[in-house]
């Protein structure tokens, strides 16, 4: 077995990172060894050893061989199949991931850039606004409970939390908004009937820049706009007058790390790492 | 039960500590006696029966309840100025009553004289009616234990093995469920959707959608404990059903729960005021109707305080699931609970990288299991350690099954590889119990052999944590439990008393408040009729 290389005839002092077309590797480069597991619905047995057999083949995968076959009841079984791919990888033109343009944070780093920078907590008022019900964005972004394991903005000490819940009118929300001084406004959209969701978006945007005409940007004179949502994937920040939109599977630290990036001077971010590698274990 | 003192607890510390807690919850239990929820009102309505939704899944039992506090208030109850209605025609059936309600074409009235002993009669032999459906069942669930024996009944008792299903569509559950129980699955629990605890109506029939997983509907739950019944028989076992009463209709669920006979229900004490954001007088009054409901109904509780481990470090936190523990305790025995039907939780949540974790586990679990040696106690396994890395995540698994059999736990929720990946495959559930009956089996009553070292380090950790619980208490008790919450003593949240979500469901009860359900239970020992059918003589009608 030999590994294609660009240029092919590298010294063996080459680093690593410049092989460019590769295959899994085993324990001998180039031997292209994977492992997998999967389920069928079938009972187990020979027959249904050649089964996975003929779906590792069909993976790409040869030779494969089961080398773990277990029934789960009578109508299922469980494989272990470890095999061979032919498959090459050109990792040349795989590109280099744009970065975030915002780092994520820990909660830990989140509190100490708030502290350090405003020298009070961060206020977010949060809601669902007009006739959507469905408070399960907001919450998963908001309550402690959070969402895919990480712990809602409540969780962070240095943010103080607003949770209005559903059914909020736009104008309960910009009077919420002013009476808390809020930094920031999340707003969570989940019914599309009718393109329900953007229309509710651009009369929340509209009625917030109305009420703070003097303000400069986000976060100077009128709250940062942050709209979240699964359906929002169609639409740019502009065409609905917010700040940012966070689509399906977005996580709470995500959020935190935006407002921070967005509300904070650059420096709190590094200052705050700072610190943070200096005051230890202290999460909350 | 493991054997006791091991670790050698000064029992004056563990009387102070269960004092302090009895001292804290009192406040809270005369508040929750002095008060009503429309989620206890509606209660009462589900326990006599009304079951359906309009078009829009509206329930008829908040239409009716929505009716009667617009035109007469909550103050009084429900039952005098429904059962008056009914009593006064044209409607015959509480259904027909509410759909006339739901047209806005009844009016209410609170009744006086004759005409409120009348319905307080007849509001008092329907909650019976429901009443006596809740005891049959659990006469029911006693009669199958002893032909269908459980783990638990073994001498010794070896944990029941709890395991969690959560598809979203009830008609993928079931086989789910089914398959579990057939690997060795005891008590099998099906996780609600995202954030039914939020919504202020029980949905009902037979659900085919959720997020993350299954509505807990009435339905859904005669469906799934119809399935476990049949398998139950198939395995000469008897497979527990588990479900959430938390939330903003807890009271309703534990009614739904009693009349369909689940056996187990999640019902923690503060969970929902911490975590969900719900108002703490609301949280605390349901709460005690629901407990109460699940003492007749011969339900074990089973409390979230592996939550304090998710949130906060699980090594400093330790204490604070301590003092969960005792207030769960206390706010359970006080609505009739008996030791036995309460599943405290805990969990395996430290950080695996410092230096001896497992050790630590074991102070903790050994800790727990000392001081609540009648408890069915629930333990949790690891889950904001899970990497995604499956097979370190096994290993770790092992090592809780393994702390989970040596400090005698009673009911072992078992860990997915896949934690934090995505809800339990087939074969995730399939490895999750062939890792727990390995350690089972292979350790049998290793769980006698295991004395931790007198003043070693198991020991001293163990006391040390319950000093710990005792200095918050001291506090929680300077303060009061409420302030206490508000200022955020539990989690790291604060949730003050008129906070959160479901406050102007609380109404205080005016003289002359009825609920012919509240009367049965803050009127009759709970576990009455249980301890007759025990020792085999007739039920007096």
């Amino acid at each position: 077995m030999t590994v294609e290389t660009t240029g092919g005839t590298q010294a063996p002092a080459q680093p690593a990172d410049t092989r460019q077309v590769i295959r899994p590797y085993g324990d001998t480069t180039g031997d292209g060894m994977v492992q997998m597991s999967f389920t069928l619905p079938i009972p187990a047995g020979k027959r249904a050893d050649a089964a996975a057999l003929q779906l590792a083949g069909k993976m790409g995968l040869d030779p494969a061989s089961v080398v773990h076959a277990k029934p789960m009841g009578p109508d299922f079984t469980y494989f272990i199949v470890y095999g061979r791919v032919g498959h090459l990888i050109d990792y040349a033109s795989i590109p280099v991931p744009e970065e975030r343009a915002y780092p994520l944070l820990s909660s830990q780093e989140v509190n100490l850039a708030v502290r350090g920078a405003l020298n009070r907590r961060l206020v977010v008022v949060g809601a669902c606004i007009g006739t959507d019900a469905h408070t399960v964005g907001i919450d998963a972004i908001l309550n402690v409970k959070g969402f895919a394991g990480e712990k809602g903005l409540e969780y962070y000490r240095e943010i103080q939390v607003v949770n209005m819940g559903a059914q909020v009118t736009v104008e309960e929300l910009v009077e919420r908004a002013k009476a808390e001084d809020a930094d920031a406004v999340l707003v969570s959209q989940v019914v599309t009937q009718k393109n329900a969701h953007l229309h509710n978006t651009k009369q929340m945007a509209a009625a917030f820049h109305a009420e703070y005409p003097t303000a400069v940007a986000a976060g100077v004179g009128r709250p940062l706009l942050v709209v979240g949502g699964p359906r929002f994937d169609t639409v740019t920040e502009e065409d609905l007058g917010v700040d940012r939109i966070f689509g399906k599977g977005t996580t709470p630290a995500e959020v935190a790390s935006y407002l921070v990036h967005a509300l904070l001077p650059g420096h709190a971010v590094d200052d705050a790492r700072q610190a943070a590698g200096e005051e230890g274990e202290d999460g909350r | 039960m493991a054997p006791q003192g091991k670790l050698d607890l000064d029992p004056q510390v563990v009387d102070t500590a269960r004092r302090l807690a009895a001292r804290a919850a009192e406040p809270i239990i005369r508040m929750a006696r002095s008060h009503t929820t429309v989620s206890v009102e509606r209660a009462l309505l589900r326990l006599t029966g009304l079951t359906g939704a309009d078009d829009e899944g509206r329930p008829w039992a908040n239409h009716l309840a929505d009716a009667v506090r617009d035109q007469v208030g909550l103050e009084h109850g429900l039952a005098l100025p429904v059962w008056d209605a009914l009593l006064n025609g044209p409607h015959r059936t509480l259904r027909e009553l509410a759909e006339a309600a739901a047209r806005g074409r009844t009016s209410f009235r609170l009744p006086a004289g004759t005409d409120a002993a009348h319905a307080r009669e007849a509001a008092s032999a329907a909650a019976r009616g429901g009443m006596d459906r809740i005891d049959r069942r659990r006469a029911e669930r006693d009669e199958l234990l002893v032909q269908l024996p459980t783990p638990d009944a073994a001498d010794p008792p070896r944990p029941l093995v709890y395991l969690i299903v959560a598809t979203g569509d009830i008609y993928e559950d079931i086989p789910q469920a089914q398959a579990a129980a057939r690997e060795g699955a005891d008590v099998v629990a099906v996780i609600r959707s995202t954030g039914q605890s939020l919504l202020d109506f029980v949905p009902e029939g037979a659900t085919r959608e959720g997020y993350a997983g299954t509505y807990a509907t009435q339905e859904n739950f005669r469906l799934m404990r119809a399935a476990l019944d049949d398998v139950s028989r198939e395995l000469g076992r008897y497979v527990r059903l588990t479900n959430y009463a938390s939330g903003l209709c807890m009271p309703e669920i534990a009614t739904l729960a009693g009349l369909e006979r689940l056996d187990m229900m999640l019902n923690d004490c503060m969970y929902g005021i911490i975590f969900r954001d719900i108002n703490p007088r609301r949280t605390f009054i349901d709460q005690r109707f629901s407990r109460q409901i699940h003492a007749r109904a011969g339900i074990v509780i089973n409390t979230g305080e592996d939550n304090y481990l998710t949130t906060a470090d699980a090594v400093d936190a330790a204490h604070t699931v301590i003092v969960s523990q005792l207030l769960n305790e206390r706010f359970g025995h006080e609505a009739g609970l008996a030791d036995a039907q309460l599943g405290l939780g805990h969990a395996f949540e430290i950080n695996p990288a410092i230096p001896d974790s497992f050790r630590l586990e074991l102070a903790h679990a050994q800790l727990v299991r000392e001081l609540f040696p009648g408890a069915p106690l629930k333990y949790m396994p690891p889950t904001k350690h899970m990497t995604g890395n499956i097979f370190a995540g096994y290993l770790l698994d092992a090592f809780f099954n393994l702390a989970g059999v040596l400090t005698g736990q009673s009911i072992i929720l078992i860990g997915m590889m896949t934690e934090g990946i995505h809800t339990p495959w087939l074969s995730d559930r399939d490895l999750a119990l062939e890792n727990v009956r390995y350690v089972r089996d292979a350790c049998g009553a290793l769980a006698e052999d295991f004395m931790p070292r007198p003043d070693g380090m198991i020991v001293q950790r163990a006391k040390q944590v319950l000093s710990e619980s005792v200095e918050l208490l001291e506090r929680v008790n300077d303060e009061g439990l409420l302030t206490a919450i508000a200022e955020g003593t539990f989690g790291v949240t604060r949730r003050p008393p008129d906070g959160g979500k479901g406050l102007d469901g609380v109404v205080e009860r005016a003289d002359g408040y009825y609920n012919p359900a509240i009367e049965i239970l803050d009127g009759e020992d709970p576990h009455a009729r249980h301890a007759t059918a025990d020792s085999g003589q007739e039920v007096p009608a």
